[in-house]
């Protein structure tokens, strides 16, 4: 197999994307596992980038990398943030869950290890938001207009269950 | 045009579901499993997103498909943390393993 540059940049993309998942499992402060997780949705980002997908790229950054892990941090510090999460589980439960993803892992990778698609011949990458933004506002403009009603209610609701009950809870 | 195979994609996808499923199920701080989660999510996103160079017929939906699923995930995540404060007021605990009022 020649080693073409694209080829390299996903190997390590994919590596520094696994690396960071691993990190999350292994490591015992709970920020740090945070932290760790950034560079799994960097990571992402740059595959992104690689499936010609630049807007998605972007909002992967901004949303993930940025708003998600910033609110991750804020729900740690709320509560417990110097919790190490000690007490693992025991050993035969990790066993068998083990057990349970490796089995799933393993039926999944069957499906996809011989899937031979061609890569078609494809204009994604020329004016990549331009054609987002046209599908958006004339095929999927009611989908887009029910998410901004989602983010609202889920902005009123978030707001509402965590103020703080006034009346003592009841 | 691109020297990748798409099982390549989808095997990383598969992987990092796979770690977030793992997370998922066997941590016991609650924020790392909302954010295992997260993770899972994205390992789908990066399906969508291939599928949408590499199947049949090459379109932009999926990726219009990927900018929804990060949006549902963002107000998901947004929603969690606003029932995991509310919980950690009442209970004053993170752990997942004591959040079981309504098993009894």
């Amino acid at each position: 197999m020649t080693f073409s540059g694209e080829f390299i940049a996903f190997m390590l993309l994919a590596l520094a994307a696994v690396i960071g998942g691993v990190l999350l499992l292994n490591l015992t402060n709970v920020v740090h596992m945070i932290i760790a997780l950034v560079f799994t949705f960097v990571s992402i980002a740059g595959i992104y980038v690689l499936l010609s997908a630049e807007f998605v790229a972007g909002a992967q950054i901004l949303i993930y990398s940025g708003a998600i892990t910033i609110i991750m941090l804020f729900g740690i510090m709320l509560t417990n943030h110097n919790d190490t999460s000690e007490g693992k589980p025991s050993l035969w439960r990790r066993l068998f869950l083990l057990l349970g993803v490796l089995g799933f892992a393993f039926a999944v990778y069957i499906g996809i290890y011989n899937l031979d698609l061609a890569p078609q011949t494809n204009h994604l990458h020329e004016n990549n938001t331009m054609q987002i933004g046209k599908a958006l506002y004339s095929k999927h403009i009611i989908p887009f207009e029910l998410t901004s009603v989602l983010l609202l209610v889920a902005l009123v609701g978030s707001i509402i269950l965590a103020k703080k009950d006034e009346k003592g809870g009841e | 045009m691109s020297s990748i195979p798409a099982s390549a994609f989808l095997a990383l996808a598969l992987i990092l579901f796979c770690i977030g499923l793992y997370g998922a199920l066997s941590k016991r701080n609650t924020v790392i499993v909302l954010i295992s989660i997260e993770l899972m999510l994205n390992a789908v996103n990066i399906n969508l997103v291939t599928f949408s160079k590499y199947g049949i017929k090459p379109s932009i939906t999926g990726q219009i498909f990927a900018l929804f699923a990060i949006t549902v995930a963002a107000a998901e995540a947004a929603v969690g943390l606003a029932i995991l404060i509310a919980l950690y007021r009442n209970r004053k605990t993170v752990n997942i393993d004591e959040m079981d009022t309504m098993k009894h």
